[in-house]
């Protein structure tokens, strides 16, 4: 019996099966996310020194909208590739392509979020060599994207100011993981009631070494902050792997 | 209803497992899932009760250990479990908010019990 080391550990515990016979117990002690993990570690190695973000909301917050704006402002310097997870229709993928920018849209089903060999079978689309950013728009949804890396580099969380300052308080895994977080539509804030230090309270307590943002992607104000921190991001990490040893490629996961 | 997924993954891993074990059968799959992991316990085993016919663990049991969510303190480094149910990381003991989550977020498959 072969034994890979650290994982297998079968002890020969006669306790007795249902009709008799021997029951074992086998170690297994890996994650039930072992093969997405796998994938989104080669996803990242084929996404090599561009960008790389996986954005998640609730639907309705923004992200279509925020992307169409993202893209348009790169433009002038930066090539940027977008992926878009939906249960239905390429509608978001359509918007993206008709700013400007190459798209891809991942129509779900029934599945409720996206998973690493899905974005890695979108990928093929996508052009990737000569791209310097890939957007990643998850499936709209607060709970079930969570666990799923998808080979990405930041996760950004949005919310928006319909939504009520509480949402951090109540979705709290997926704004813990985020690098930054998006408050959207601050346009409408006072029209819709919104409590600004509510919420960014609620995101300091829950995410607390975040980076925010507030933006209106219908009115382009705060964009600027958020274009100059990717743009920094971009520039950073193809620093960081030009100047890695060859071979030594890039983080297997990402760090939280 | 990401719990299919999870379930599926969760089945995938088990069969592998048995197998290269020589095992003809899986009594029992014993789970670690973090209390902020996102999973319902009732929508795993209901997505378990339709996903395990025709594998190993047709018959099997599914058993979870529901782990508390852990954090250190940034500021004082004590280790603290969140202890309110929105998951906020506030340190009971000098109230500095913290990103160090180090338990919580399992979903991992701890053993098998095999024929």
């Amino acid at each position: 019996m072969s034994q890979a080391p650290g994982t297998r550990d079968v002890a020969l515990h006669a306790h007795g099966g249902v009709d008799g016979s021997d029951v074992r117990t086998v170690q297994v002690q890996k994650s039930l996310m072992t093969h997405n993990d796998g994938v989104a570690a080669e996803n990242r190695a084929r996404f090599g020194d561009r960008l790389v973000l996986n954005i998640v909301s609730s639907p309705g917050s923004g992200k279509t909208a925020l992307m169409e704006r993202t893209v348009a402002d790169l433009a002038d310097t930066l090539r940027v590739g977008v992926v878009v997870g939906d249960l239905e229709t390429d509608n978001d993928a359509v918007r993206i392509h008709g700013a400007g920018a190459p798209s891809v849209q991942i129509v779900t089903g029934a599945v409720c979020h996206l998973e690493a060999e899905m974005v890695a079978r979108a990928v093929d689309g996508l052009d990737v060599e000569h791209l310097d950013v890939v957007v990643i728009e998850n499936v709209g949804n607060l709970v079930c994207p969570a666990a799923w890396d998808l080979g990405e580099d930041l996760r950004v969380t949005m919310l928006s100011t319909t939504e009520g300052e509480d949402k951090p308080l109540k979705y709290p895994r997926i704004f813990k993981d985020a690098d930054a977080v998006i408050v959207n539509k601050i346009d409408i804030a006072d029209a819709v009631g919104f409590e600004r230090d509510a919420a960014l309270d609620a995101i300091a307590k829950v995410a607390p070494t975040a980076t925010v943002f507030e933006t209106s992607a219908r009115t382009g104000e705060g964009m600027d902050a958020w274009t100059a921190w990717l743009r920094e991001r971009q520039a950073e990490k193809r620093t960081a792997i030009a100047g890695a040893p060859a071979g030594a490629g890039v983080a297997a996961e990402r760090p939280r | 209803m990401h719990e299919m997924s999870i379930v599926l993954s969760m089945l995938d891993l088990a069969e592998h497992s048995a197998r290269e074990e020589g095992a003809s059968r899986i009594d029992a799959i014993h789970l670690e899932i973090g209390a902020l992991a996102g999973v319902v316990p009732e929508a795993l085993e209901f997505a378990f009760q339709g996903a395990r016919d025709g594998t190993m663990a047709e018959a099997a049991r599914l058993e979870v250990d529901y782990l508390p969510a852990m954090a250190r303190c940034a500021g004082c480094e004590a280790d603290f479990e969140l202890d309110n149910r929105y998951g906020v990381a506030l340190c009971p003991t000098c109230g500095t908010p913290s990103a160090n989550l180090w338990q919580g977020r399992e979903l991992h498959l701890a053993h098998l019990e095999v024929t």
